[in-house]
């Protein structure tokens, strides 16, 4: 025979398990949510609308140390650093392919954004009556800011030549398409990081015309 | 004749024998009255070997070991040939320790060397790659900026990559010449150069002669000294 206190109580106790067990479904889907809503939703892919434009890629080649201009058709925003972003995610997405003459794994996720900024060093907007919209802001030199993705760096190979070749590719790549960038610098996750893998500055501001070659020659 | 005859006795010898002696001994007297002129001291010629990571670092992972242990392996070998060459050298590690990139370049800033060489390996590309600092080159300053340091040598730096890049070919060792930002040598104030060894590949990038090939690390360490004599060779001509 059970108590009847027993009864009550294990009733109970059954009853808070149980509501419980809600509760903490229901902060599930919420965490769910916010994570969802937390990732990052700028656009990778290009928006079909957008036409499809030639685009020069400097890919590099470990082989020789060489980096070569290549032709590409994509449709790309207008926005110039979405642009630009779309551009180093080709880039990465065949230095991605298996067979890459320069294989680094990532691709186009690798770039998380690109900001573009007026060089320093830029004078200060003089405007004149007749020309009152070509500020030295709207029409001077660029700075592009890579903001590459830990994940990036973490996998990129360790190498001289290797961080090098890639750095210059980056820098030619956006001065290519975007003759305005005449600078670059790198970060990593947001923040400075000494070197790529060990090896190549990213300290450093690069002058994107020292990584632009003649033809397949050396950087 | 009392004087002819005490040199006679003096010397024992006869007349156009004391006169062959006499004429002789014109030179000799000449140049003992003419300022000593001293023999020009030969200029000190210093390589710095710097074996690239160690300690917490281990850089690049080759096949079979890491690049901290290669580029140190390197230049243990490195320095014996060119000890053996006469060349003083003196090296940022003997053993795998944690060296600060500025401390390597202080290292090799206070050896006032003719040379430094920054050594590294990589598993991509093929044969040996030698960078020089991308700095644009710079006249020479008093008080040069730390991360700059290079730029007032870059241009005896590339005339010594193009030296160790013909040594190397001549060894039959493939070579790529390049450019790189690198915060040790940009920081060098001496001709620096970055060597990267890397597999000896054939056209088809199938792995030729690896990188712990005995054979293949002793004819890159023979070319590199060999390219070090003609450079100090170089650095002495007038």
């Amino acid at each position: 025979m059970i108590a009847r206190y027993q009864t009550i109580l294990f009733g109970v106790l059954l009853a808070a398990s149980v509501a419980m067990g809600i509760v903490l479904w229901q902060l599930r889907e919420r965490a769910h949510q916010r994570l969802l809503q937390g990732q990052d939703s700028a656009p990778t892919q290009a928006p079909e609308v957008a036409p499809a434009e030639p685009a020069t890629l400097l890919v590099a080649n470990d082989a020789d140390n060489s980096l070569l201009s290549q032709v590409q058709t994509l449709p790309l925003p207008k926005d110039p650093g979405a642009r630009a972003r779309l551009i180093l995610g080709k880039l990465m997405d065949l230095y991605a392919a298996p067979d890459a003459a320069h294989p680094v794994p990532g691709g186009s996720s690798s770039i998380a954004q690109v900001f573009l900024l007026p060089a320093p060093g830029l004078s200060a907007g003089i405007t004149t009556p007749s020309s009152p919209a070509k500020t030295p802001e709207a029409s001077g030199p660029q700075l592009a800011v890579v903001n590459l993705t830990g994940a990036f760096a973490a996998s990129h190979p360790s190498g001289l030549e290797a961080e090098t070749l890639t750095v210059l590719s980056i820098c030619g790549t956006l001065h290519a398409n975007l003759p305005r960038v005449t600078q670059v610098r790198f970060l990593v996750d947001g923040q400075p990081r000494p070197t790529l893998a060990g090896h190549a500055d990213l300290t450093r501001t690069y002058l994107a015309t020292d990584a632009v070659p003649t033809e397949g020659a050396h950087p | 004749m009392p004087v002819r005859l005490g040199i006679r006795r003096f010397f024992g010898t006869s007349k156009p024998a004391l006169v062959a002696v006499l004429a002789a001994a014109v030179p000799i007297a000449a140049a003992a009255q003419a300022p000593p002129v001293p023999a020009a001291p030969q200029p000190r010629f210093v390589v710095v070997l710097d074996a690239a990571h160690g300690g917490d670092d281990p850089g690049g992972k080759l096949d079979t070991q890491a690049e901290k242990a290669y580029t140190l392996s390197l230049s243990v070998k490195l320095r014996s040939l060119l000890n053996a060459r006469g060349i003083q050298v003196v090296t940022t590690r003997e053993s795998d320790t944690n060296v600060d990139t500025n401390r390597r370049a202080e290292i090799a800033n206070h050896a006032n060397a003719q040379a430094c060489l920054s050594l590294h390996a990589s598993q991509t590309g093929s044969g040996v790659h030698l960078f020089a600092s991308s700095l644009a080159p710079a006249p020479p300053t008093r008080l040069p900026a730390w991360k700059t340091g290079q730029s007032a040598y870059v241009t005896r730096s590339l005339a010594m990559a193009g030296i160790l890049n013909s040594a190397l070919q001549h060894a039959g060792i493939a070579v790529t010449l390049g450019r790189t930002a690198m915060p040790t040598v940009d920081s060098m104030t001496c001709p620096a150069i970055a060597i990267e060894i890397a597999p000896d590949r054939a056209a088809g990038s199938t792995t030729k002669t690896g990188l712990d090939d005995p054979g293949y690390q002793a004819s890159v360490a023979e070319a590199i000294a060999a390219a070090m004599l003609e450079w100090k060779t170089e650095a002495h001509q007038p």
